[in-house]
């Protein structure tokens, strides 16, 4: 029973968005709508279990001294800084409320944004790292992929004078022939796959997400 | 000269200005044909009907052209759309369409106290009026109505995915009778799953842990679903060998989920002494923060091998090239068409598209599961069958097989 309730409402509720997807009409919106709304207020449930998770891992860490404990404690000094600081306690120190504080903006401005552009910025390098352990003509097809990407990269050099249009005329007809014709065939692979997994999930034969049978 | 010439330009203007005062715009219209615009010819033909395939609250609207819009006196600039609930007004501008335009979607708000409410089932007029440069002349069409706006129960545009659907529905069903009747289904060999074993015990022998990390997609997803299968696989080989598992989540229910799927696969393997549920565990929903936490247990605990199976975007590469110089076997595979060769080129096996999908199957070998697997390779002999005709009839300028296929929103 515990198992059959959720998979007949797998099945019920996945019957229906099929159903909806071809029914235009108000009344099929408004009941997809009605339905999505839940995702909100399971996720806003989720997000306290998740909150709960990260407390205990951090301080278990903290707790039994695990290696590099100390970024635990900035962990859990941080989401409870920001917590508070987003309620906005202590009117005389804070000067606004919620999102617009301005303790809470001075960290998401001066601290979080500037250290996830950082993380960003290291796929620069890490793009030139895994570009060289790519290009490596070890092999005929591993050769062709380096011609291919130095055409491809070299297209809008404007020294390359009289022979820069034909660079530019291989590097468009490598981007839009092969590789295009590449693409599709993965796209439509992923889109049948997509559809089966769908299938699979409502008709309950794909039910790893549920646990334990 | 130059002071004279200016005062001159001063004077003629003042002299303009005076001679127009006090005349009303009819009377400014009613002037000499040399000095006024003369009105265009109106719009004609002006018809509305209920837009097609929608959820109602639009109607569609077309026009002929007037005969002075790139002809005759050529001075219609456009056109100006205009809706009443009465054939006599009062009328409220709802568009304005640049000339030569023959037809527009009137689309109003479904909900009552939007200002755009666009009711069903009330009968509306229509008026077209061509504007000229001057604001006073214009011509308008006659009113058309009344025409009503409502929603309809099924999207004849999407007939081709419906035939889609219930044929890949058929197939897949056909192939899981025949799987189940014991036919031999053939699939070919997927390295990136096979790795998986020979990854686990690399891991025990080294007495490290297996990072797996589901991606940044929701549980919604399909990728992450079929994650969630390779997980099950995972854990419970992982359980078998007594090995580590860190699973460190970017989305809670993800995380929720994943945490299940964990523990059915430590029962399964009949150690459900040595799960804990902290082997699941949420980390943050930013993008790179998520990154950066991933990244340091990479480097802290040297895992053995990094499993990265689902939805991945720009954190792909960071993530791969961090367990290599971690010195850590990688196993990928994700949906995500712009990030597959990040993960070619930094993973030692790369399920491509769908064949994390095929994965289940693949790895359960459950008639069931190879049923639909099949049916997908069907499904695509069709799609490169389809693909040939089409280019076979659009050389020869055949374009109603191509219609075949056409899907509208």
């Amino acid at each position: 029973m515990k198992r059959q309730i959720p998979l007949l409402l797998v099945l019920v509720f996945g019957i229906f968005m099929i159903f909806q997807y071809f029914v235009p009409h108000e009344s099929s919106e408004w009941i997809y709508e009605f339905f999505l709304d839940w995702i909100y207020i399971i996720g806003i449930f989720a997000l306290a279990l998740g909150i709960w998770s990260l407390i205990r891992v951090s301080y278990d860490k903290i707790k039994y001294k695990k290696p590099n404990w100390q970024y635990a404690v900035i962990t859990l000094a941080g989401l409870f800084a920001m917590i508070l600081f987003g309620f906005d306690y202590g009117r005389h120190f804070f000067s606004a409320e919620g999102l617009s504080n301005y303790m809470f903006r001075a960290f998401f401005d001066y601290i979080l944004i500037p250290i996830q552009a950082t993380m960003f910025s290291l796929l620069a390098f890490f793009i030139a790292s895994a570009a060289y352990r790519a290009f490596r003509a070890r092999s005929l097809l591993a050769t062709l992929l380096l011609v291919s990407a130095l055409v491809v990269m070299l297209r809008f050099n404007p020294y390359f004078g009289p022979i820069g249009p034909y660079l530019e005329q291989t590097a468009s007809w490598l981007l839009n022939v092969p590789n295009l014709a590449a693409k599709r065939a993965i796209i439509i692979g992923i889109g049948l796959g997509m559809v089966a997994t769908a299938l699979k999930v409502i008709l309950g034969i794909e039910r790893a997400y549920l646990g334990k049978d | 000269m130059k002071f004279k010439m200016l005062l001159a330009l001063i004077l003629l203007c003042f002299v303009s200005a005076v001679s127009g005062f006090g005349q009303s715009a009819e009377e400014i219209m009613a002037l000499p044909d040399s000095m006024a615009m003369a009105p265009p010819a109106p719009p004609s033909n002006v018809r509305g009907v209920d837009t097609d395939n929608d959820h109602g609250h639009s109607i569609t609207l077309t026009w002929e052209t007037s005969p002075d819009d790139g002809a005759g006196l050529n001075n219609v600039i456009g056109y100006k759309v205009f809706r009443a609930e009465s054939p006599d007004g009062p009328f409220i501008e709802r568009a304005l369409i640049p000339s030569g335009g023959t037809g527009h979607i009137d689309v109003g708000a479904k909900e009552k106290d939007a200002n755009d409410y666009l009711p069903d089932h009330v009968g509306f007029y229509y008026k077209v009026r061509a504007i000229t440069a001057d604001s006073l002349i214009y011509a308008e069409s006659e009113v058309f109505g009344p025409v009503q706006s409502y929603g309809q129960w099924f999207n004849t545009g999407r007939v081709p995915v419906l035939v889609f659907v219930i044929f890949f529905l058929f197939v897949t069903l056909f192939f899981i009778q025949k799987a189940k009747g014991g036919a031999n289904l053939f699939v070919r060999r997927l390295a990136g799953i096979e790795a998986v074993d020979e990854a686990i015990g690399r891991a025990t022998e080294m007495g490290k842990p297996i990072l797996y990390v589901l991606g940044l997609g929701t549980a919604a997803d399909i990728a992450t679903i079929a994650s969630y299968t390779i997980l099950g696989r995972v854990a419970k080989k992982v359980a078998e060998y007594q090995t580590g598992l860190i699973v460190p989540c970017y989305d809670p229910i993800v995380m929720t989920v994943a945490q299940e799927t964990v523990k059915a696969s430590y029962m399964d393997a009949g150690r459900p002494d040595a799960y804990y549920e902290d082997m699941v565990y949420f980390v943050t929903q930013s993008q790179f923060a998520y990154v950066a936490a991933v990244n340091g247990t990479m480097l802290r605990e040297r895992p053995a091998t990094n499993i990265y199976m689902g939805k991945f975007y720009a954190e792909s590469l960071i993530l791969a090239e961090t367990g290599a110089l971690a010195g850590s076997i990688q196993i990928s595979g994700t949906d995500e068409i712009a990030q597959i060769p990040f993960f070619v080129v930094a993973c030692d096996y790369t399920l491509i598209g769908e064949e994390l999908y095929a994965a289940s199957a693949y790895l359960g070998r459950e008639p069931l599961l190879l049923g639909s697997l099949k049916a997908q390779d069907y499904a695509k002999a069709a799609a490169i069958i389809i693909a040939i005709i089409g280019f076979i009839t659009m050389n020869f300028g055949i374009e109603a097989f191509k219609h075949l296929f056409y899907v509208s929103n």
